[in-house]
């Protein structure tokens, strides 16, 4: 009994300390002061100075672009990746591809932003929204790659076959067949997408230019300069957001589908796996 | 869907990325890693990097952190891990361990600057207990607090998995033939989740050395991991060469821990 009440408290004393900042985050949105360190009263001033800080907006705006045109073409590249890797017969070559898959996974995002800015540079793109978009689409696509291939595995291959003997053609079994049952995979690939670009800070700031920047970028910059309360509001409202995303995603994706999306959560995490087969 | 054809059209833009931004980049930085300044081929960054003390020692303090970081997230996550694994709802507790991740890292960051401020709240609270301010932030230990407290949910996720695998049936046996709650632990179920532990080590350590954004919001440039000197080279003096080296560097870091933190029943298994 004492120990169970020892392990209780334990666990209440990390659950508290992991939310505390976050908690103390948004409750300072709502300060009237300009401080993160003095209560002075509550009021929304912050969250309406943020709104009518149009620079603030347009940088909202733009993540949220990004986010989603690099999700949606990352989706679609990672799906069809995915049906490609599926088909392949030879172990050797699939297990390649694989590993190739999934180095943007377990490289820093130093490396990743560091190697990307080279590349940029070196190919004669200019550093701004199209840079950004094509490395948000890069580091999403081995995501919806090994979120849509253990769909497509654990798929009965007797459907394709009666499809086929049924005269469908290939055209037909993939629209039919294959897309309806890897679906939801390939909707969890999208949502995991759009947080992981909504969320990356190293790999953007390596290749955007000076004209343009996103949310991560931005409140490093400003937070350099000190506190300013209406990054607070800001971290209230994208904390919401998220809240809403997380919902989301768990009421779309099986219980099954969890897990594998926590391991994926990370980027870095991945190497637990060693190789997704 | 045997069709031969049409498989490759599914693969070209999926290739096409494999070499353009997988590929490609990599060679890039190799080769950007053997140029100096001027373009000109030269193993000069190597050199440089091997000979200089301040880049041993940037690297050594690296390791050292991230190591430090790793071994304090481990001692705090292994019991929430376990005390989570032995709860009945523990899928909906898991769900609280993920849930900070989901808040963008930049904003944790943030928030600590509010707390351990000169004049931020962690020093009311100590002006309060009668210990004058404390200098706080830009600091080694703030470093390594706020980099445990990021990387904490990575490091009980894979432990939890790994314990939520072992058959009760075992740690029962072990009852059975007498072992107490100690020896149980000790000789049965840390040995099992031993992957687990390994996992965490390794999401944990490498993004550990490469955190360049908290060197410079909390650590104020006191701390310099190798991901900080990456962006360094990269953003301030434009030493693309020696960023480039760097880099492999710390490729090379990455590729031993992992190595060392294998899966190695997995593999015999599979001989």
């Amino acid at each position: 009994m004492q120990k169970i009440k020892l392990g209780r408290l334990y666990l209440v004393l990390i659950f508290v300390l992991m939310y505390a900042p976050i908690i103390y985050l948004i409750i300072f949105a709502f300060n009237q002061g300009d401080q993160m360190a003095h209560f002075t009263g509550f009021s929304l001033r912050h969250f309406r100075e943020m709104f009518a800080d149009h620079h603030l907006i347009r940088i909202l705006i733009n993540t949220f672009i990004v986010a989603f045109l690099s999700s949606i073409l990352a989706t679609l590249i990672g799906t069809f990746g995915a049906l490609g890797i599926y088909q392949i017969k030879r172990p050797g070559i699939k297990n390649m591809i694989l590993s190739l898959n999934n180095i943007l996974m377990v490289s820093p995002d130093v490396i990743i932003g560091a190697s990307f800015l080279i590349l940029f540079t070196l190919g004669g793109i200019s550093l701004g929204f199209g840079s950004v978009l094509l490395a948000h689409i890069a580091f999403s696509i081995p995501i919806v790659v090994l979120l849509v291939l253990p769909k497509l595995n654990e798929m009965d291959t007797a459907l394709i076959r009666a499809a086929q003997d049924l005269g469908a053609n290939s055209q037909q079994v993939l629209n039919r067949v294959v897309l309806p049952y890897i679906w939801p995979g390939v909707i969890a690939g999208f949502f995991m997408a759009i947080t992981y670009s909504l969320d990356d800070f190293a790999v953007t700031f390596f290749v955007t230019g000076n004209g343009f920047t996103t949310l991560s970028v931005e409140i490093y910059a400003r937070a350099r300069h000190g506190i300013d309360l209406s990054i607070n509001a800001l971290s209230a409202v994208m904390f919401l957001f998220s809240l809403i995303l997380v919902v989301i995603y768990y009421v779309i994706t099986n219980p099954k589908y969890n897990k594998s999306g926590l391991k994926l959560r990370r980027r870095s995490a991945m190497k637990q796996r060693g190789g997704i087969q | 869907m045997n069709n031969n054809r049409q498989t490759i059209s599914y693969m070209v833009p999926y290739a096409l990325w494999i070499g353009l931004f997988v590929l490609l980049p990599l060679i890039l930085m190799v080769t950007q890693s053997v140029q100096n300044i001027h373009h000109q081929w030269t193993f000069v960054n190597y050199t440089n990097f091997f000979s200089s003390g301040t880049y041993l020692k940037m690297t050594f303090n690296s390791i050292f952190y991230a190591l430090l970081v790793t071994f304090l997230t481990l001692l705090i996550s292994y019991p929430m891990a376990y005390i989570l694994s032995k709860l009945k709802h523990s899928q909906f507790w898991l769900l609280l361990v993920i849930l900070p991740t989901w808040v963008n890292l930049l904003l944790k960051a943030y928030a600590f600057i509010g707390l351990l401020a000169r004049e931020g709240t962690v020093n009311q609270f100590l002006g309060f207990m009668g210990i004058a301010p404390q200098q706080l932030l830009f600091t080694d230990a703030s470093f390594i607090l706020v980099a445990t407290y990021i990387e904490i949910p990575f490091m009980i996720l894979p432990i939890y998995n790994s314990l939520a695998e072992i058959n009760p049936s075992l740690t029962n046996a072990a009852h059975d033939l007498g072992a107490n709650a100690w020896q149980t632990l000790r000789q049965v179920i840390i040995p099992l989740t031993l992957n687990g532990i390994k996992t965490g080590i390794q999401a944990v350590f490498i993004p550990t050395l490469s955190l360049f954004m908290l060197t410079r919001l909390i650590g104020g440039n006191r701390v310099i991991t190798l991901g900080t000197a990456i962006e360094e080279h990269f953003m301030v003096t434009q030493n693309w060469g020696m960023g480039s080296t760097i880099g492999i560097i710390l490729v090379l870091a990455m590729a031993l821990t992992m190595y060392l933190t294998r899966d190695r029943k997995k593999k015999r298994r599979l001989r």
